[in-house]
Formats: structure tokens, sequence, C-alpha cells
């Protein structure tokens, strides 16, 4: 088959065009030795079936960076008809670089110069024809936003298919030499491209001078943030809530009665394993998707960049940039769309140590356990100071965590970002973002999550003739084996019993204490006050806020990360730390109080 | 007579005399518009001493500090 692959450097509109080309078929590619996804999709181009691959953006061929390396080892390994190459119009004068180190290469390029438009409102004339001659090579001005050209550029990829029928290998001395190409860049720029002699003050410049304003920008992006926030949960978790419901129901209208004359045992595995497995990894698809939607917005804006630049002073102490603190906020909504989110980070250290950080963040199911225990257990009067001192504490914990990893998950790439000009989204490729990361959390978390529920499932009815969750099932042996790991804590059996069931998500962890003290829900907050003092209550607070994250954070770390060390790590880490934090207030306060 | 980037005040620009980087980030400078003898302007700077903005031809960027103090830029027109 064919191959054309696209190349350019990041902020030049690369992926627009890319689903210009293809539309929403693009599935995540796997190639021998690339450790990064690779989106890739087949077209009918002409009369021939072709692949097209969005290959990282880059800035350098002999770069440095994983995404420079996964580009060279792409282009090393895999031959192809053409080099498809999108230039930002804007910036010739130093884009030009790339065709100029990827011409050494002897495979058939075609030059995109994008953005055309954008180019053209500040008075930059190129010389198309002197451009082609250059580089030996057909140069298209388009504008992938609009649409405008792509006609154009099909065409003339039939054209140069036909002509070019053969995949061609990358000459192998290219990627080792490293070209002086400065003088002969500049030459060309200077052939090819007129600038205007003063730059006008563009929109972009005028919203930043409030957007980044030395007083008001912080204070802005916090708002940005609050209704970013709002917007995804506000809208997703009505959805979440919306999709639990409709599973409830057609648990108890159709499942139910269809294996009622099943064995106990079986039944229970079908009804309250399988299902609720199943009913945990789909209950997340709205939250997921309406997270990257939203996200999709709040990049191709240009903001992510400017929040970047506005919180880099705090964020670069700890190791981290302002984009990882960016998911750390949306991480008390959810945790598992914030990890997915990490992936507008390229250095995979930096990614690693954000996604160890985001689990810290209070999430809303965490905050519907603290507010359950704190109502029952504290009087009106300290609730909220309660409540406060654990959103506290959770900040404290994903900083901490920083600091402390951070000389591991040292990040070499220095922070050098582009601030693009502000820009609309792209309204009609919105939606694929959304649809990938909900298909990729399916198939890659889906199994391990339904996995996991099963497993605890497991240990909680094990053996079938026993109370569910009682002191004879397999939880109750491991709860008691437990038992003085969590006694200095001052969390009993019971409660270390449900805290077994928030492994699978946090919110059930209330019903699970109703199910293993036997009561309904609404004698469960009078249970727990009777049970509880206020520093056990806490203790077992703050161990519910810090300990592992529940199963589906774990999977999708344990997939973006690709690496079943950091899943072990995510896992590991929160439990001593919680163990830590609960043991020296749980004794610190006992002795004092 | 030059200093390093870091110490151009917002507002000012200057020409690149020297980078005083090791190849990774010179490439990557590069890469990003930035070599000897192109002219940068400061933008601003983000509070708390964080990163600078900087323009290069028709490029915005931002650098932490202690990147920039790499650079070494003739202060000028």
């Amino acid at each position: 088959m064919k191959r054309i692959v696209v190349l350019g450097m990041p902020n030049t509109g690369k992926s627009t065009l890319f689903n210009r080309l293809t539309g929403a078929g693009a599935h995540v590619g796997n190639w021998p030795g690339v450790t990064v996804d690779l989106l890739a999709a087949k077209i009918l181009l002409g009369d021939a079936m072709v692949e097209v691959i969005d290959l990282p953006g880059f800035y350098n061929l002999h770069g440095f960076s994983e995404d420079e390396a996964v580009v060279r080892h792409f282009l090393e390994t895999q031959p192809v008809n053409l080099l498809l190459i999108v230039l930002n119009s804007s910036q010739l004068d130093r884009q030009l670089a790339l065709p100029l180190q990827l011409r050494e290469l002897g495979i058939p390029m075609c030059l995109l110069l994008n953005m055309s438009d954008e180019a053209n409102k500040l008075g930059i004339r190129i010389d198309v024809p002197k451009l082609e001659a250059a580089l030996q090579a057909p140069a298209i001005p388009l504008a992938a936003k609009y649409g405008t050209g792509i006609e154009k550029v099909r065409s003339e990829l039939i054209r140069l298919l036909y002509e070019h029928p053969k995949l061609t290998q990358a000459n192998d001395a290219a990627f080792n030499q490293d070209m002086q190409i400065e003088l002969e860049l500049d030459d060309l720029a200077h052939r090819v491209v007129t600038n205007p002699i003063t730059l006008p003050v563009s929109a972009t410049d005028r919203l930043d001078r409030v957007l980044l304003h030395p007083w008001l920008g912080l204070p802005i992006f916090f708002l940005m943030m609050f209704l970013l926030f709002q917007a995804i949960y506000g809208l997703g978790i009505p959805l979440q809530d919306g999709m639990g419901w409709l599973f409830d129901h057609l648990k108890s209208r159709w499942l139910e009665p269809a294996v009622a004359a099943w064995p106990g045992p079986l039944k229970s595995l079908v009804l309250e394993g399988l299902f609720d497995g199943l009913g945990t990894v789909l209950t997340f698809l709205p939250i997921i998707a309406m997270f990257f939607l939203l996200i999709a917005i709040v990049e191709d804006s240009g903001y992510l960049s400017r929040a970047a630049f506005l919180t880099d002073a705090l964020m670069s102490r700890l190791g981290l940039d302002g984009r990882a603190f960016v998911m750390q906020l949306l991480g008390f909504g959810c945790n598992v769309p914030a990890i997915m989110g990490t992936r507008i980070m390229r250095s995979p250290a930096l990614r690693t140590l954000t996604m160890l950080i985001i689990p810290f963040s209070l999430c809303s199911a965490r905050l519907q356990v603290i507010l359950f225990v704190v109502a029952a257990t504290f009087p009106a009067r300290a609730a909220p100071i309660a409540l406060f001192s654990l959103y506290l504490a959770s900040f404290v914990m994903a900083f901490l965590t920083a600091f402390i990893w951070r000389k591991r998950y040292r990040n070499h790439e220095p922070l050098l970002l582009e601030l693009p000009s502000y820009r609309l989204p792209t309204w009609r490729f919105l939606g694929f973002e959304a649809w990938r990361a909900t298909r990729q959390f399916i198939a890659g978390a889906g199994g391990f999550i339904i996995l996991g529920v099963l497993m605890v499932w497991f240990l909680t009815h094990f053996p079938f003739n026993v109370a569910v969750a009682g002191p004879q099932t397999m939880a109750g042996w491991i709860a008691r084996g437990l038992g003085p790991i969590f006694e200095p804590l001052g969390i009993d059996n019971m409660l270390s019993t449900a805290l077994l069931f928030g492994f699978i998500a946090k919110e059930i962890v209330i019903g699970a204490l109703a199910v293993i003290f036997s009561v309904g829900p609404n004698d469960l907050s009078g249970v727990l006050a009777q049970r509880l003092n206020w520093v056990q209550a806490y203790s077992f607070l703050l161990f519910t806020l810090i300990y592992t994250p529940c199963l589906s954070t774990i999977a999708v770390i344990k997939q973006e990360s690709k690496s079943r060390k950091t899943a072990a790590i995510a896992v590991l880490w929160p439990l001593s730390l919680a163990w830590l934090t609960s043991f020296a207030f749980y004794q610190v306060a006992r002795h004092l109080l | 007579m030059s200093i390093p980037l870091n110490q151009l005040a917002p507002d000012a620009s200057g020409t690149i005399e020297s980078i005083q980087a090791g190849q990774e980030l010179r490439r990557r400078l590069a890469g990003l518009g930035l070599r000897s003898g192109i002219r940068v302007q400061v933008i601003r700077q983000s509070p708390l001493n964080g990163p600078m903005q900087i323009r290069v031809g028709h490029t915005d960027l931002i650098m932490r500090a202690a990147d920039a103090a790499h650079i070494e830029v003739c202060p000028g027109p």
C-alpha cells in the first residue's frame, strides 16, 4: 500500500489538516519500536488506497526530544511514498528549516503553506513559484481550518503518487549529518518571504495585555478554570448520573428477573460482578467525552500555553510546569480524564510525574464519602473546617509528592512553549478528540477495570454461604490480617473492609459501609456517629482521601504511561503516604485530646 | 556589550550574539528561530519570577530565566 506521512512543527495546524484529509476513520496505529500513539488512516486517493500517518510535531530532524526521536525512528525504518510537510505561513522564516533538512532524505516532498489567511492578514507575502523552484517540490497555500485548498491538496497528492508510485527508503546518511543550513535558510526566507515593515498590533496582543496582566492574569486564570470545571462537570456529572440510573434500571427491570432462577453465587457473579464492572466502565464515558471536548476548545484557542506562563513560577519549583497544574485542578472533578489529559505534555518524565500527583485531587466521588462522614461525625460548626482542611491536605499531598519524586522524574526538556495567536477552535473536528479518547478508554482500561471489580466481588462474596463482606468472607479475613496495620490509625476491621470496596470506586464506600453494618443508608449516619469519635472519623477521611486511587484511575495510568511500574508506584506510594498521614494525625490527636 | 537575555527588560529588544548552551538546547532554540544574529524582543515577564515572553520574528515564545541566561544579546533597537 502507498504511504504518506504528515510532518510539521508544533502549532502548524497539522492535526486539523490530517483530520480534513482523513475524516473520522483514523485509528491509533502500531509501529515497531514506536512508543507513542500515532494516528493513521487509510483513504482513497484516485484509484489507490493510501495510508496517511500523522507523525508528532517536531522542530528539528536532529533534535533530542522524544518526539524528534520518534519521527527519526519512523523515517529510518518505514519506507514512504511522500512527505507531506505542513508549514505555518506566518513563520516560514524559521519553519523552512524543516524542508531543508528533510530534503536530504531523498523522499519526494509536498509543502503545505497552512494558515495562509493569517499570513495574509499580517501582510506577509510568499512567492510560491520561487519556493517550489528552490526546494524542487510543489507548494500549496491553504487554510486547513476552513478547508480552503484541501481539494487542491488531494488532487496534487494523486498526481504525486502517480509520479512516485514506489515506496522510498530514507537516505540513512541524512540522519547522521547535521547540516549547516542556517545560511541557506536565511537566504531562502529572504528570497521567498516579504514581511511588512511594521507589524500591526494584533488582536492577540491586545487580549494578552489583559489575560497575561501581571496582577489580573492569575485571577482570570482561576476564573477560567472555575468556568471550565463547571462546564465539564456541570454537564458531565448529570450525564454520568443518568447513565448510572439507566444501568440500575436495566439491572432491576431486565437482568435481575432474567437470572432470578440461577443459583445464588452465579447470579451474584453476573449482577454484582460483571454487570457492575461494566457499569463502572460505562459511567465514565460521558465525563471523558465532555472533558476532551472542552479541553480541546481551550487547547485550540491557545490559552493553555498562557496558563503555563501564568503558573510556571510555582510549578517549576516542583519539577512540573503550568500545564500540570491545569490538569491537577481539573482532577478535582474526576481523576480519570485529567490523567488522560496529560497527553498535552510531550515529555514522558513530566507526564509521569503529573500522573502521580493528579490522584491526590479530591474528586467528586471522594467528596461524597467525605460529606457523608463529616455530616455524621462532626458538629455542624466544625464541619466546614474539616472539609476545608481536607482540600488543603489534597494540595499538600500533591505538592509533597511532586517535590519528593521530582528528581526521579526529572524533565530534561526546557520549558520552551510557543504562544500561538488566539484562534477560534475548529468546531467541526472537536468531537474527534472526544470520540478517540472515549474509544481508547474502553479498549485500554475497560478490561482491567472489569477484572478488578470481579476480584473485589470475589473477595467480598466468597465463601458464598456467609454474609456479604462479613467477617467470614475473604475480605473479612484480609481485614483481620491487616488489623494490626489499621489499628494505630483508629480504623477498625469493618471500616477497612469498606476501604477495600473503595478501591473499585470511592463513591461506593458509603454503600459498602451500609452493607457491612447491615443497616439502611438512612441509619448509617447514626451508626457511624455512635461508633466513631471525630478523631477516628478524621483519620478515616484522611486515609480515604489519600490512599490508592480508584481502579479506573490506576487503569488509565497504566494505559497512558504504558508502564506497569508507574501503575505500581501509583498504587503503593499513596497507600504509604495515607498510612503515614493518618498514623501521625491519629496518634498526635489522641494524645493531645 | 552583551548581556544575558534574562536581563533584558520588558519591551526592550536585542540581537543574539551567541548561545552558550549544549547542543541539545541549541538545536531546540534554533528550531524556534533563536540563533546568532537574530533580533529578539522581550514582551513581558510573568509574575513571581516566572517565565518571560519573547518575540522572534512572527513567533511568540515563553522561556524560563534559567534557559534565557544562556543567550547573550546585544541590546539595541
